[in-house]
């Protein structure tokens, strides 16, 4: 009897021996290079993470189909990062367990930051294709961190100007909604210069908790404040909550937001989407690059891709681009790349560059305005679009922050 | 005006209540009878809400209202029979992790089957607008929420307390033995408080799904809400289930109107407030089998 415990506890040492080593394996095979994929895929921002995965393995079978990187094929591992805890921590195995060198991903800011520390530290990579907050450009930025996503004073800048244009901001009072974590404060921040910039105040303001699902008591507290304009600074889940009740509570001041994601008006059903939004990218953009990424997405996961799958596509892409005109894998060499002003077709009409001083994305970005109930064609394509902002004459850092409002030096 | 504010939050949170309470009852009877605590009751209430969007266009809003409840119920029976009573009389940790398995199988089923980003889903144009009672204003479609709520308290109390069902399942939460040594198997009756109960959270993702987002974490957000309830109220205690989820609602009001940061964390801090000062909860009776 003392023999059968014995040989299974063999059994269980050799099996985890067995699967401790097949990442060693798969890092013995020098044909593959592989990139880390990190971000929420459940909870409140989960809904956006899908995107982001199907966006990335479109770009990464794309890139395979012209050659891969240098000859290698291309692989990309695809975890769900969680929370801030649980992205530090698998970011550190992506990189001394696996030996990735590059990891793009993300939604959440304070996750964000905590990948950007891990890649500093280990001298590997990161792209950030959808955390927001000024922070991680400033006080919080990296060298070897990049941002595909816009950060929060593009996103206010841009949306704030077609409110300008709209009468919305100029001796109005707004109420502000906001979601009540880093990426939420930080917009506030943001936008409340904005708004003092240009004449306009935020009378009221409430946080909202992430895991808020019922807005109903500040929907209360609207009707009775009155506001010429409400602004939702939210994330995630609560932008469809809140678009649906709004809806249901009948209220007809005119909304904004300065922070928004498209798949989650998607989400909220017919007649229920209204006001003026920001975005990066949109499914219904003319040109030919974006007609194409447009189609394709669609062909293979039966839905129009969005922002959030616009920033991933691209992280690869790029990332992919670079190695391949600098045709080496060195991670010092693509930062230097991209730090050098190298210029990238993303899908519109300008081409775009990462800014040196803080590693923003310099791009073109757009407000769109929610159609009438009665002209929406389909579920998807149910708003109108500005031209690009900032327009054809004009420098694409117009609408991002300037050194007095964010400025970063990198740590050494 | 600062008063009339207040007011009208709090017989906002009423309305709110009626959100937990049908899943909050369903969570508790479980609990009473089987020793149960069901992680995945979120999960029904989750799979109600889906099936209501995936039905509604063929069957209307009305069909998916009557027939989404029935088939989720029935899905309980197949749980109840060939899960759950496998763990009446075991360790609760078992029960607990099984139900929390299943809360994230099911979860994960909806993400693989419709996906993670909500679908679309709105209130029926025949029920949408806005009742005006007196200076305050009311959608509608939540008023019909709270009347149906209202009726589905008011006839499982009746079921529960004057019928030959309800007076066996009382006696089966207070000794089951004794129940079982007068000849009368608790099975059946587990069976149908399983089916009632996962029934009602399936109700209560129909009448939710127009106005919250329909996502695969839908279930996990409101069960720890049911949770509250029921702890606050008190296991056993029909009624204490009925008045926490009131006060829940009240108090979640009144914090979204004094400082909305705290609007969810307010909940539980009257939970830990009513634990230290009533461990058994408000009404809370004494259960013999789990002392």
């Amino acid at each position: 009897m003392t023999e059968l415990p014995r040989v299974t506890r063999r059994g269980a040492l050799l099996g985890a021996a067995a699967l401790l080593g097949a990442p060693a394996i798969s890092r013995a095979q020098s044909d593959t290079l592989r990139f880390g994929h990190l971000t929420p895929r459940t909870g409140f921002l989960g809904p956006l993470g899908e995107f982001a995965v199907q966006a990335a393995t479109l770009a990464m079978d794309e890139v395979n189909a012209g050659g891969g990187i240098n000859g290698r094929k291309l692989e990309i591992s695809f975890e769900d990062s969680v929370n801030p805890q649980t992205a530090n921590s698998k970011a550190e195995r992506y990189i001394q367990r696996d030996g990735i060198r590059y990891i793009l991903g993300e939604i959440n800011s304070a996750s964000a930051l905590a990948i950007g520390q891990v890649v500093q530290r280990e001298g590997a990579m990161f792209i950030n294709t959808g955390a927001n907050s000024d922070a991680l450009r400033s006080t919080d930025c990296r060298r070897n961190m990049f941002h595909i996503e816009g950060q929060n004073s593009m996103y206010v800048k841009a949306v704030g100007r077609a409110l300008m244009e709209k009468g919305l901001i100029r001796d109005k009072k707004a109420y502000a909604l906001t979601a009540d974590y880093a990426f939420g404060h930080d917009l506030l921040k943001v936008a409340k210069r904005f708004l003092g910039e240009n004449g306009g105040t935020i009378a009221n303001e409430d946080l909202i908790p992430t895991d808020l699902t019922d807005f109903s008591p500040f929907l209360l507290k609207l009707r009775r404040a009155r506001p010429d304009v409400v602004v939702a600074n939210l994330a995630g889940a609560q932008i469809t909550n809140f678009l649906k009740q709004y809806s249901e509570f009948g209220l007809a001041m005119p909304v904004a937001g300065f922070g928004f994601d498209t798949a989650l008006a998607w989400g909220a059903g017919s007649g229920n989407f209204l006001g003026t939004w920001p975005t990066m990218w949109h499914h219904r953009l003319e040109n030919a690059a974006a007609k194409k990424f447009t189609a394709d997405f669609r062909g293979r996961f039966g839905r129009p891709p969005e922002n959030q799958a616009w920033g991933d596509y691209n992280a690869v892409k790029i990332l992919a681009q670079s190695m391949n005109e600098l045709k080496s894998n060195d991670v010092a060499k693509v930062v230097e790349h991209l730090q050098k002003g190298a210029r990238f077709n993303v899908l519109k009409d300008r081409e775009s560059y990462f800014r040196a001083r803080d590693n923003q994305i310099m791009t073109e970005m757009y407000a769109i305005s929610a159609l009438p109930p009665a002209e929406q064609k389909d579920r998807f394509d149910i708003f109108t679009s500005s031209p690009p902002i900032p327009g054809p004459g004009e420098s694409l850092e117009a609408i991002a922050s300037t050194p007095d409002e964010a400025s970063c030096t990198f740590p050494s | 005006m600062e008063f009339f504010d207040l007011l009208e939050q709090v017989l906002n949170g009423l309305l709110i209540g009626a959100y937990y309470l049908l899943i909050a009852l369903g969570l508790s009877l479980i609990f009473s009878l089987g020793g149960i605590v069901n992680l995945a009751h979120g999960a029904f209430y989750a799979i109600g809400a889906y099936l209501t969007v995936a039905l509604a266009p063929s069957l209307g809003f009305g069909g998916a209202f009557i027939a989404v409840p029935v088939l989720v119920a029935l899905l309980g029976l197949v749980i109840e029979r060939f899960l759950l009573r496998r763990f009446y009389r075991a360790d609760p940790v078992l029960s607990l992790l099984l139900t929390f398995g299943l809360a994230m199988v099911a979860e994960q089923t909806l993400r693989m089957v419709f996906g993670a980003a909500p679908i679309p889903f709105s209130i029926p144009a025949a029920l949408r607008g806005q009742v005006e009672v007196g200076d305050f204003i009311y959608s509608r479609y939540r008023l019909m929420i709270l009347g149906v709520a209202a009726l589905c308290v008011l006839g499982l109390w009746l079921l529960l307390r004057k019928t030959h069902f309800g007076r066996v399942v009382r006696a089966g939460v207070q000794n089951p033995d004794m129940v079982g040594a007068l000849g009368i198997s608790l099975r059946p009756y587990m069976s149908a408080v399983v089916m009632i109960a996962v029934g009602l959270a399936a109700l209560a993702g129909v009448m939710l799904a127009p106005v919250l987002g329909v996502h695969p974490a839908m279930g996990a957000e409101v069960l720890t809400f049911a949770f509250v309830v029921v702890v606050i109220g008190g296991l056993g205690s029909f009624w204490g289930v009925v008045v926490a989820a009131i006060i829940v609602g009240v108090v979640r009001g009144i914090a979204a109107y004094a400082f909305p940061p705290a609007t969810e964390a307010s909940i539980y801090l009257l939970m830990l407030l009513v634990l230290l000062l009533r461990p058994r909860g408000l009404f809370g009776e004494r259960i013999a089998k789990f002392e």
